[in-house]
């Protein structure tokens, strides 16, 4: 690379309008406002450039364009992202991905998709219900994020335990390499030989590769779901009931708990017919044929009501489970009214250790005199503590990132991890030092270098880079130099 | 049963210290799979043992060398079991074995495989360095997939000390239809069931019959089965299915070579001369050499498979000195290589095992 040189914003910007429609290079600081940041809005950055294209040709050209000067890119679906991950470096190119939302192909029969990365992951079950399937993963923000993004974050849902996350449900990835290559991973077929790099790739953040097109598997739709809500006057209780529902054999489509501060946010937002003077609310969701989800049904009931639910109530018809999952599917905001702000973690623990890790919050928060309501998707020990606070107090933000550090901290001791569907973004990469030693660092970024030795894709996020920055540069001058 | 892993440390660190390459061997059931094996053993059949079982996460821990039916009959025991339905090899599979070949038995469609099921792994890498990635639990995505990576890598990467794996319940029922038909037949019939919202647990073809494995709940199996055509096996049919799983089935006998089809499960019928057997409800297809010399051109088997939306690859028998598993992308090869000098900088895993030259 003769010309590894970085230039300035104009004459990027000529080069990229050279093959992308002028207007989509976007350089003036008012449209590029929108990308300033993903949905953790208090990590922000203004880019060099946006870049919007319109076609994989012009986003292997771009891609070219900006190994040959070392520019980073930050690789963005729809920005609904959690830690930060999209958000722009300062040197570098946001390269969206929006313009990318045509569905290629149904194949009913093999049932698969082929889409581009902008296609926004309920699209997709939309455009398969007409053939009785749908795509499984299904995180809270459906309705907006984008298969790209998906594959980017290892995307989750309320559905995991019996489906999996984003990685059990992607068949194949054309991937624009670093370097503006094109690369198949994975085919129609359920594996290829070699090293897994279709795993490898989903949930690498975007600092792998950027995926231009996906290959999804779809589902035939359950002939019947229906929920239980269950409620408990202790923490332990329903975190018993979680345990032997599990014990049973039961794979509850989607099993989760929110706690007593969640659930009169949620109650009072929505009138789902929660008991507010509950410590903890169990919503439980069979799926499968008539047959199976009545008799599952009766039973995981009978078996709350066995194990100390001061009440519970079985959905009867759509309308019905849809209002009982409302409460819980509006949380988030139902919390966002309770305090001005409110900071999402994304801890994963095992189920076991619910209770002691509840409490150790109540003390943390305590400590810190700031109040944390739990959502927790008890099916597959994914914690969602929601830390309220006010910004505009000088310094509680700050308290609050603290705080959320010691919850991932304890959510780690416990034997549990950092992040289960969120990623680490720039928002947890502290704490990639408390779930990872030196050299299990040093071997991701070694990872890392095999694909991309000049870091330049999503630079800063995901794995922390070598503390003495300085040195780190240094040596990658001296290995571009070779 | 117990933990050798400091001995495994040690015996890599010497190989990198003399320069000299390693061949992993788990119990020595896989010995056959993949490219001729060279380099001086590296024995992990007395690292073994689980260590950490806790049937409500639905999380099992084991030491690499650990025997697959020993797990299977630990998880028996609460009534769980592994999904994949690994081949246990009368007992001389192990856990780490069936991860680094990536084998997963009849339910693989619907149950997932070794790799859909594994929540994280202890590593050695060529570095000497012994590593842990992903956990014990369901959900987890800090840092890279540096677990699922592993899985079909045939030890390439580094030496898997340690796996935590996802089980699942057992089904309440199980049952077995089969019905006579041709395998085009039988491929479309197969995706159908496929994308009803069913019971369906493995579908087969072989011999014009075709074998569906309905399981679950009681009430769903058996209301599946009163519509669906066919003969009910006895009992649950699991016989087949255990045959089917370790290749104990006369098709699988003799040493003609066995080439093995990963496909887009509808992918079209070919070869219809050819000996077949349907697996995986048309995505894993097994093709038997009929011993003429030479049987197959392997680029022709190449273009089909690539055809039907997938590889191909010498499972068994024939040349082992030659590539066995499907050609790999000029892209795709740089990156193998690369990812291998990650993790192995040196060179001193099990060279040649995957691709003569990796």
């Amino acid at each position: 690379m003769a010309d590894r040189q970085p230039i300035g914003k104009a004459e990027l910007a000529r080069q990229l309008r050279e093959f992308i429609d002028p207007h989509y290079v976007i350089e003036d600081a008012e449209t590029q406002k929108v990308y300033e940041c993903d949905g953790l809005p208090m990590y922000c950055a203004t880019p060099l450039l946006v870049v919007v294209p319109e076609t994989v040709d012009q986003i292997q050209q771009a891609m070219r364009v900006c190994h040959r000067h070392r520019i980073p890119v930050v690789a963005r679906g729809a920005g609904t992202g959690l830690s930060a991950g999209a958000m722009p470096v300062s040197d570098g190119v946001v390269l969206s991905l929006a313009r990318l939302t045509r569905i290629v192909d149904i194949d009913p029969l093999a049932r698969s998709a082929r889409v581009q990365p902008g296609v926004r992951n309920l699209a997709i079950s939309e455009a398969a219900a007409e053939h009785g399937l749908y795509y499984a993963p299904d995180p809270s923000s459906q309705i907006a994020c984008t298969i790209g993004g998906n594959v980017a974050e290892n995307a989750g849902g309320v559905h995991c335990l019996k489906y999996g996350l984003t990685v059990h449900n992607i068949l194949k990835l054309e991937v624009i390499t670093v370097a503006g290559e094109k690369v198949t991973i994975g085919s129609e077929g359920l594996d290829t030989a070699g090293c897994d790099l279709l795993a490898l790739m989903i949930g690498s953040e975007g600092l792998l590769g950027v995926v231009t097109e996906v290959t999804v598997k779809l589902l035939p739709v359950p002939q019947r779901a229906q929920v239980v809500m269950a409620a408990f006057d202790q923490v332990q209780t329903a975190g018993a009931a979680v345990g032997e529902v599990i014990s049973r054999g039961i794979v509850p489509a989607g099993l989760e708990m929110m706690d007593s501060h969640a659930i009169k946010a949620a109650e009072a937002f929505c009138g789902a017919g929660y008991p507010v003077d509950a410590k903890a609310l169990l919503l439980c969701e069979l799926d499968g044929t008539r047959e199976e989800v009545q008799q599952g049904i009766e039973q995981v009931e009978h078996l709350f009501l066995r194990l100390g639910a001061t009440a519970t109530r079985v959905s009867h018809d759509e309308a019905e489970r849809a209002l009982l999952w409302k409460g819980r599917k509006s949380a988030f905001p139902a919390v966002g009214r309770i305090a001005p702000d409110y900071y999402c973690m994304d801890g994963t623990i095992p189920r076991s250790q619910l209770a002691r890790v509840l409490a150790e919050i109540d003390t943390l928060a305590e400590h810190y005199s700031l109040r944390v309501a739990n959502v927790f998707h008890a099916g597959d020990g994914n914690l969602h503590p929601l830390i309220l606070f006010d910004a505009s107090v000088p310094g509680e933000f700050e308290k609050t990132e603290e705080l959320g550090g010691r919850i991932l901290e304890l959510c780690v001791a416990v034997g549990g991890c950092i992040t289960g569907e969120h990623g680490v973004g720039i928002e947890k990469i502290r704490q990639m030092h408390v779930q990872f030693d030196e050299v299990e660092l040093a071997q991701f970024r070694a990872i890392k270098s095999a694909f991309d030795a000049g870091g330049t894709l999503n630079p800063g996020k995901g794995i922390p880079v070598l503390k003495r920055c300085q040195e780190y540069r240094a040596l990658d001058a001296r290995a571009s130099l070779r | 049963m117990s933990d050798s892993s400091g001995q495994l440390v040690e015996q890599v660190k010497t190989a990198l210290a003399q320069g000299s390459s390693l061949n992993i061997i788990g119990r020595g059931s896989k010995a056959h799979l993949g490219r001729t094996a060279s380099g001086s053993p590296l024995h992990l059949a007395d690292h073994s043992g689980i260590v950490d079982y806790q049937p409500v996460e639905l999380v099992v821990t084991a030491r690499a060398g650990t025997p697959i039916t020993e797990i299977n009959d630990v998880l028996a025991e609460h009534n769980q079991m592994l999904s994949f339905e690994p081949p246990d090899c009368d007992g001389a599979a192990s856990i780490g074995g069936t991860l680094a070949c990536n084998l997963s038995g009849p339910g693989r469609p619907w149950g997932g495989s070794v790799r859909d099921m594994l929540l994280g792994i202890r590593l050695i890498n060529g570095r000497g360095e012994h590593l842990r990635f992903g956990g014990q639990v369901i959900k987890n995505v800090a840092g890279y997939d540096a677990s699922r990576l592993q899985a079909g890598a045939m030890g390439t990467l580094g030496v898997v000390t340690e796996v935590s794996l996802k089980v699942m319940p057992k089904p309440a029922l199980t049952q077995t239809l089969v019905q006579q038909t041709d395998a085009a037949e039988a491929i479309l019939i197969m995706n159908r069931l496929a994308g009803r919202s069913q019971p369906l647990t493995a579908a087969c073809w072989l011999d014009g019959n075709l074998y569906v494995r309905l399981a679950g709940a009681r009430a769903a199996v058996e209301a599946a089965a009163a519509q669906w055509s066919g003969e009910r096996l006895d009992g649950d049919g699991g016989r087949f299915w255990e045959q089917l799983r370790e290749q104990q089935l006369s098709f699988f006998a003799g040493p003609a070579p066995l080439w093995r089809f990963s496909l887009k499960p509808s992918a079209p019928h070919f070869l219809p001369q050819a000996s077949w057997l349907l697996d995986w409800g048309g995505a894993q297809r097994w093709l038997r050499g009929d011993g003429l010399d030479p049987e197959f051109d392997r680029g022709e088997l190449e273009a089909a498979a690539v055809a039907g939306g997938g590889q191909v690859s010498l499972f068994r028998g024939g040349d082992r000195s030659g590539e066995v598993f499907h050609t790999q992308t000029e892209m795709l090869q740089t990156i193998h290589k690369q990812v291998k000098a990650a993790f192995d900088p040196r060179g001193l895993f099990n060279p040649g095992r995957l691709y003569s030259w990796l």
